[in-house]
């Protein structure tokens, strides 16, 4: 049985390892690397890695950087920030990625998403999908990390990336995101219901409990965290050992 | 130390094999040289890509000619990961029909999903049966979960040829052989512990 996965994200600004709550007061929280040797000693399902600063400064993504901490990691890694075209995912997948994200550019240039798919196969391409709520209670995209208003609906958005080959959706909740309080399930449960492609949850764990609601209500395929793992004592293969008393079905 | 030929074709993952195969202890080589193909001791085919892509990519090269020469009158041993497995097929239909290589009887076919909860691709840990017993095998417990990230599968022509299966829109073949020619549907330079494993059994042919 194919297992549900829980990928701890790693966000990195120049070189360093942060945080933020809401996609903003972004703060260093300490060495990448660390951070990575942690996760490949505990084995965790996949690791998510993503530059949160080099669209907003448009800059190329940092190959050099992603080869050292591929180096370090036999897991699975997907990688993200800056991607604007073929050539620089074929880099990042010569240098150890699996899988790469594209956020601002699947909305500015959704063709890349078909180009990558048929080069490269739809099972390496994940489109990230960052989403705000707006006062109206309307589901918007967002891109540049999360600072500009891209005018489209999540679900749409989803769609329509499936549609050109996307083989996986990361969903993150800005509104979520950093607080601990849970998963924006509503928004979850739209987009899973809408696409046949794996959706990973984002944005809010704070619990197990969190992450159990977001597959069982949200159903989404695996579900990914930040804060929770950064700031708490809690782990990824506790969250395993508590999913697997609630029937779903863990590597451990 | 083995000298082992990375066969680099333009598709992706090279330095992820690469690394593992190093950390094996063995000398890897990323190479699209048939001089170097030519005097390694074992070849792995590794590959993320499209089917119809990488065999315009490796034909293209003429490697395909190289690696042919050394697995079937020299019995190199060979090792397709992933897309590379799926390229030892007979056909492909990722992107339309496009002939495989052939050196494995079989097809390479899109996944069906029955039911909403089963999504495609399949990505992520799921179970390898053994169906038989292979030297890629030696010392692993049948059952273990290893990674992995496709949409399309081999389907073989011959039953023999499956050495294990793993269960995900019924079930389907994620490690084939034949004599000296191997294929993983999995990534083992992903899969951790029992991934290396089979990357060492592999290397200690």
């Amino acid at each position: 049985m194919l297992k549900t996965r829980i990928m701890p994200t790693l966000l990195y600004k120049d070189f360093e390892l942060v945080k933020g709550v809401g996609f903003d007061s972004w703060r260093c929280i300490g060495s990448l690397l660390q951070a990575i040797r942690v996760y490949e000693m505990r084995e965790v399902d996949e690791l998510i890695f993503l530059d949160i600063i080099s669209t907003l400064e448009d800059r190329k993504p940092d190959f050099e950087l992603v080869d050292d901490f591929a180096d370090e990691c036999f897991m699975p890694l997907t990688v993200g920030g800056g991607i604007r075209n073929i050539d620089d995912v074929k880099r990042l997948l010569d240098v150890g990625a699996d899988k790469i994200s594209i956020n601002t550019q699947a909305v500015y240039s959704p063709d890349l998403i078909y180009d990558v798919a048929k080069k490269f196969g739809s099972q390496c391409v994940v489109v990230s999908i960052d989403v705000k709520k707006q006062d109206r209670g309307a589901y918007e995209v967002y891109t540049h990390s999360g600072t500009k208003p891209a005018g489209i609906d999540p679900v749409y958005m989803a769609k329509r990336s499936e549609d050109l080959g996307a083989g996986e959706i990361l969903l993150t909740s800005i509104d979520s995101d950093g607080t601990m309080s849970g998963y924006d399930i509503e928004l979850t449960k739209q987009v899973c219901a809408e696409v046949s492609i794996p959706v990973i949850a984002s944005g809010g764990a704070g619990s197990y409990e969190h992450m159990f609601e977001a597959l069982d209500r949200g159903k989404a395929s695996a579900v990914a965290a930040a804060s929770i793992f950064h700031f708490t004592h809690q782990t990824p293969i506790e969250a395993k050992i508590y999913l697997r008393t609630k029937g779903v079905p863990v590597r451990l | 130390m083995k000298k082992v030929a990375i066969v680099n074709y333009g598709m992706g993952n090279l330095d992820s094999v690469c690394r593992a195969v190093e950390e094996c202890g063995e000398e890897p080589v990323i190479t699209n040289d048939p001089g170097e193909i030519k005097t390694a001791d074992l070849i792995i085919i590794p590959g993320v890509g499209a089917f119809k892509e990488g065999v315009a990519n490796i034909k293209k090269a003429n490697l395909d000619v190289v690696i042919k020469e050394q697995i079937f009158s020299k019995k190199v041993p060979l090792l397709g990961i992933c897309l590379g497995m799926q390229l030892l097929a007979t056909k492909g239909y990722e992107d339309g029909e496009t002939n495989g290589l052939g050196w494995i009887e079989g097809e390479v076919v899109r996944f069906k999903s029955f039911s909403s909860s089963v999504r495609i691709p399949h990505v992520g840990w799921n179970e390898v049966h053994f169906v038989s017993s292979s030297p890629l095998f030696e010392g692993l417990t049948s059952g273990k979960d290893f990674y992995f990230v496709h949409s399309y599968y081999f389907v073989c022509k011959r039953k023999k040829n499956e050495l294990a299966k793993t269960p995900y829109c019924n079930e389907f073949a994620s490690v084939i052989g034949q004599d000296n020619i191997f294929g993983v549907q999995f990534h083992p330079e992903k899969s951790q512990k029992a991934g290396f494993k089979i990357l060492r059994n592999f290397l200690a042919l």
